[in-house]
């Protein structure tokens, strides 16, 4: 697990800073501080909360914020089905472990490889949780008077950080394939879905493993 | 409300792989499709965090962060390399435009 929360080091400080603008978020949609943290530690995955509060904050509706939310997060289906043969144990054990599974730590670990690791997942995981709720509780006390810490580059520097790990997947011809299927896919879907659909959408790429037998 | 709903939803859908389907040896040309899933979903989740704005794509600084991932990735730069020059890229063309 040491490896994993090593691994996550150099992503605490934007993962925080990104907690940090989904508190002040929260607040300007009329969110407590105790249930922006509530929901940072219970549903731990961002753009799916953004989502919700967005929204809810734009008059949206309880249903239609669930909706949205649970839309970004499908993805997380597939993800675990690729790592599920590496969590044993209790059912209670693999619940709260198959918390900790985030697109970083995924990645990060060989998530869908034959090297992946599930201690780093872990490490990345506990390590990411920690920046992201207690970012989360700093944006949702101080509120608006820290102003929007996203407003630079923070979204850019997960960008990169997914081109770099989708870099490390190329390395023949069927991942290329399923890489460009996936992207095409994402591309062609966003104007005519609600956001996240697209991504889940994407793993029909995986057809291309699919060898002739 | 919203709140836990919107947690009680997550965790069912991470719990899918981990819980539902863990031990079980799953036939090879299952896993040939998982190997598949990273790569897929990766590159979408590219697509839709450089290029997408709600429903919309956009051509935005965002592309500076794609370009700085793109040579950081060539040049094996360690991690915390990628992500600051992603983000390093993307803040220097919002203050330049």
């Amino acid at each position: 697990m040491g490896r994993g929360v090593r691994l996550a080091l150099p992503l605490l400080p934007a993962a925080a800073a990104l907690g940090a603008s989904f508190g002040v978020l929260a607040r300007t949609a009329h969110f407590g501080t105790a249930a922006a943290v509530l929901m940072s530690a219970t549903t731990f995955a961002g753009s799916a909360q953004v989502a919700a509060v967005s929204v809810l904050g734009a008059g949206g509706g309880v249903a239609a914020a669930v909706v949205a939310a649970l839309l970004l997060n499908a993805r997380y289906a597939p993800i675990g089905i690729s790592v599920a043969h590496a969590f044993r144990g209790h059912v209670a054990r693999r619940l709260a472990e198959s918390q900790l599974v985030v697109d970083e730590s995924w990645a990060l670990a060989g998530g869908g490889t034959q090297r992946f690791d599930r201690l780093v997942l872990l490490g990345v995981g506990v390590g990411l949780w920690f920046a992201w709720v207690g970012g989360t509780a700093v944006g949702a006390l101080l509120g608006k008077a820290i102003g929007d810490p996203s407003a630079f580059g923070l979204d850019g520097a997960f960008t990169a950080l997914f081109v770099a790990l989708l870099a490390v997947q190329l390395r023949d011809r069927r991942r290329v394939a399923a890489a460009a299927g996936g992207a095409a896919i994402a591309a062609l879907l966003t104007p005519f879905t609600s956001p996240g659909v697209p991504i889940i959408a994407a793993t029909a790429a995986v057809v291309v493993g699919w060898r002739r037998a | 409300m919203a709140v836990i709903a919107v947690g009680a939803g997550t965790v069912l859908l991470k719990a899918v792989g981990p819980v539902g389907v863990s031990g079980r040896r799953l036939p090879a040309r299952v896993n040939e499709l998982l190997e598949m899933v990273a790569p897929a979903i990766l590159a979408a989740l590219v697509v839709s965090e450089a290029f997408a704005s709600g429903r919309s794509l956009v051509l935005d600084a965002r592309v500076a962060a794609l370009g700085a991932g793109v040579i950081t990735a060539r040049l094996r730069a360690p991690l915390w390399v990628v992500v600051l020059a992603g983000g390093a890229a993307t803040a220097l063309v919002r203050l330049l435009s």
